[in-house]
């Protein structure tokens, strides 16, 4: 139960900061590319990799692991923005959007992996 | 209080994919990261219906659209489990496993995705997506 509680902090806050860090990113540059949610998946996926390199602890894992990074990272909207660039008809930036997270992100998953497994 | 919203969306979100992780652990024994995998694709299917579904309900106050949206179907699914999940089945040797992971999740992200936004858009009869 104790567990729950771990996750449910976590994905508190990572959801809070995803929008936040959503907001800001959308007036600060807005653009047709959806830089702020590949800002937040590129970001996650080397932390989250850096996490599990390190070996943290179950509790640690639970509350910034699967609670924070799971929520602040996010796959069904990384989906929702590529349908919706090809009604737009952007096939360039449907290229390179998947791409660039694709292949960004396990890139820094793997160093995040490496680097945790370092320090 | 729309952070708030979303923050409290994001709680339910992480733990419906705890739990959801939980369960599948119960039947599921293989390294192959099933439980992501259907969170995934689920989540991309809900967040299409829900996105082109809840903006025509008049009653929703946008805050709540947000929170469902954004908070709760965005926390619920995960991409930094999802990269760290496939360079770990490259680094344990198991290729096949990771490709099969990474088209699974691309190609059927999108199809549960845009399967997701026709059904939402599906009474709308011939009017054109997206517009």
């Amino acid at each position: 139960m104790i567990n729950c509680l771990f996750v449910a902090v976590g994905g508190f806050f990572g959801a809070i900061s995803r929008f936040g860090i959503s907001k800001w990113m959308n007036s600060r540059f807005p653009s047709t590319f959806p830089i702020a949610t590949l800002f937040v998946n590129l970001t996650g996926a080397f932390l989250l990799g850096l996490m599990i390199g390190k070996n943290m602890t179950h509790t640690f894992q639970l509350l910034f692991g699967t609670g924070f990074m799971g929520a602040f990272t996010t796959f069904s909207t990384f989906k929702l923005e590529t349908i919706q660039l090809k009604i737009k008809g952007k096939w360039g930036l449907i290229g390179s959007y998947l791409f660039i997270s694709y292949v960004g992100g396990m890139l820094l998953a793997f160093f995040g992996l490496y680097i945790g497994g370092q320090i | 209080m729309q952070y708030v919203l979303v923050g409290l969306a994001g709680i339910v979100g992480a733990l419906l994919r705890y739990g959801l992780g939980l369960w599948t652990a119960n039947w599921w024994h293989s390294s192959f990261p099933l439980a992501t995998l259907l969170t995934n694709l689920s989540g991309c299917f809900v967040l299409g219906w829900l996105t082109t579904r809840m903006i025509r309900l008049k009653f929703m106050h946008p805050y709540i659209t947000t929170a469902l949206g954004t908070g709760l179907v965005g926390s619920f699914t995960t991409f930094s489990t999802f990269s760290a999940e496939a360079v770990n089945l490259m680094k344990t040797g198991h290729w096949g496993g990771a490709c099969f992971y990474v088209l699974a999740s691309g190609i059927g992200g999108l199809l549960f995705s845009w399967f997701g936004y026709k059904t939402g858009n599906a009474d709308r009869g011939s009017v054109k997506d997206g517009e």
